[in-house]
């Protein structure tokens, strides 16, 4: 059977928009993603424009997935931060939990400031997140009544 | 694992396509991403080798609609389907919600599809899921091939649970998005589920 579906509400969601931006802010970076282990965008800040977020969820997953892969070869659990360093952009990445705050940024600021910040928030983002991912799937929930022509619809 | 997010009213959803070296999983992609209006679908990311062979994954964000006032974005991957590549494949069906298995119907890749599908079932379980009860889907590609395997041989051979089989062209697009609809359509219906 597949994973439980995790549901995000909307106060939980600018909760952590507001994370977000405060660390933002305070890293002096372009942008920050907060985004799930298996590549879902969670939420952003900053200069957004025309970047393919969901592209960048994707692949930033998929890189701390093999380089997951490489550190079990070696005997490490995991490899909890990731930088490249482009000649102007530059990206972090930490592993939270099956959290991984992504912060892209330039000359405006540096690896060490990022990477300071983002420890910071790294706990409560982490606590966060548990209550979203202990959040139930209720009665409440929109897809306990969908039906087949609702889905059909779809394809129409 | 599926992603509802309340605030921009959206739902994520992960389908994986899986299958042998070459039987057509980066085609499917390939084939709805050129069919689909660009407002619908991301870029299709392809990590590629020199050769076009799959090295780590194929990528596309599909929205095909709303449901009940929700956004529905499926994120489409393929695995590299060469033998050597099983620890990628393994990443890949991390949080999936849905699989399609794409057989090769040449006679000479039979072997083939058995090995893959054995390795499916067995990658499945590793990341803790039962291909038994994962919303999942059987497609029967390369249909226009002179040197194919009877449909009934096929399924008799590589069907598991009853799940829809699908026959396909997926380089002319037949049969594609039946697929994507079969997979898609078990996916909705577990989160009615909850």
């Amino acid at each position: 059977m597949a994973d439980t579906p995790i549901l995000l509400r909307e106060q939980q969601y600018h909760q952590i928009k507001a994370v977000l931006a405060r660390l933002r802010m305070d890293s002096s970076a372009k942008v920050v993603f907060l985004v799930d282990k298996d590549g879902q965008e969670i939420a952003s800040q900053g200069e957004v424009g025309n970047l393919d977020t969901t592209s960048l969820a994707s692949l930033a997953a998929g890189n701390v997935a093999a380089t997951g892969g490489m550190a079990q070869l070696i005997g490490e659990k995991e490899f909890p931060t990731l930088s490249h360093e482009g000649e102007k952009e530059s990206i972090h990445i930490s592993v939270i939990g099956r959290l991984l705050l992504v912060i892209v940024f330039d000359d405006r600021s540096s690896l060490g400031l990022v990477k300071l910040r983002s420890k910071q928030v790294s706990h409560q983002l982490a606590t966060m997140f548990e209550e979203i991912a202990a959040g139930d799937f209720d009665d409440d929930s929109p897809f306990a009544g969908i039906t087949d022509e609702d889905i059909d619809s779809l394809f129409s | 694992m599926t992603f509802i997010n309340y605030a921009s009213r959206e739902i994520n959803c992960k389908i994986v396509y899986y299958g042998p070296g070459l039987c057509g999983k980066t085609t499917n992609l390939q084939y709805i991403f050129d069919s689909t209006a660009p407002q619908a679908r991301g870029k299709l990311i392809s990590l590629a080798t020199e050769t076009d062979r799959t090295l780590f994954f194929d990528f596309m964000p599909l929205e095909l609609g709303t449901v009940r006032g929700f956004k529905t974005r499926f994120h489409l991957y393929t695995v590299p389907g060469q033998v050597f590549y099983d620890a990628s494949r393994k990443l890949i069906l991390k949080g999936v919600d849905g699989v399609v298995f794409v057989a090769d119907s040449q006679e000479e890749r039979m072997d083939a599809n058995i090995e893959s599908l054995y390795n499916l079932e067995e990658n499945l379980q590793s990341q803790g899921y039962d291909l038994m009860k994962i919303p999942y889907v059987l497609q029967l590609n390369k249909r226009d091939l002179g040197n194919i395997v009877p449909v009934e041989d096929l399924a008799a051979e590589l069907q598991r649970k009853g799940e829809p089989v699908v026959e396909a062209v997926a380089a002319t697009g037949v049969g594609v998005f039946d697929t994507l609809k079969a997979v898609a359509k078990q996916v909705l219906t577990e989160l009615r589920k909850g």
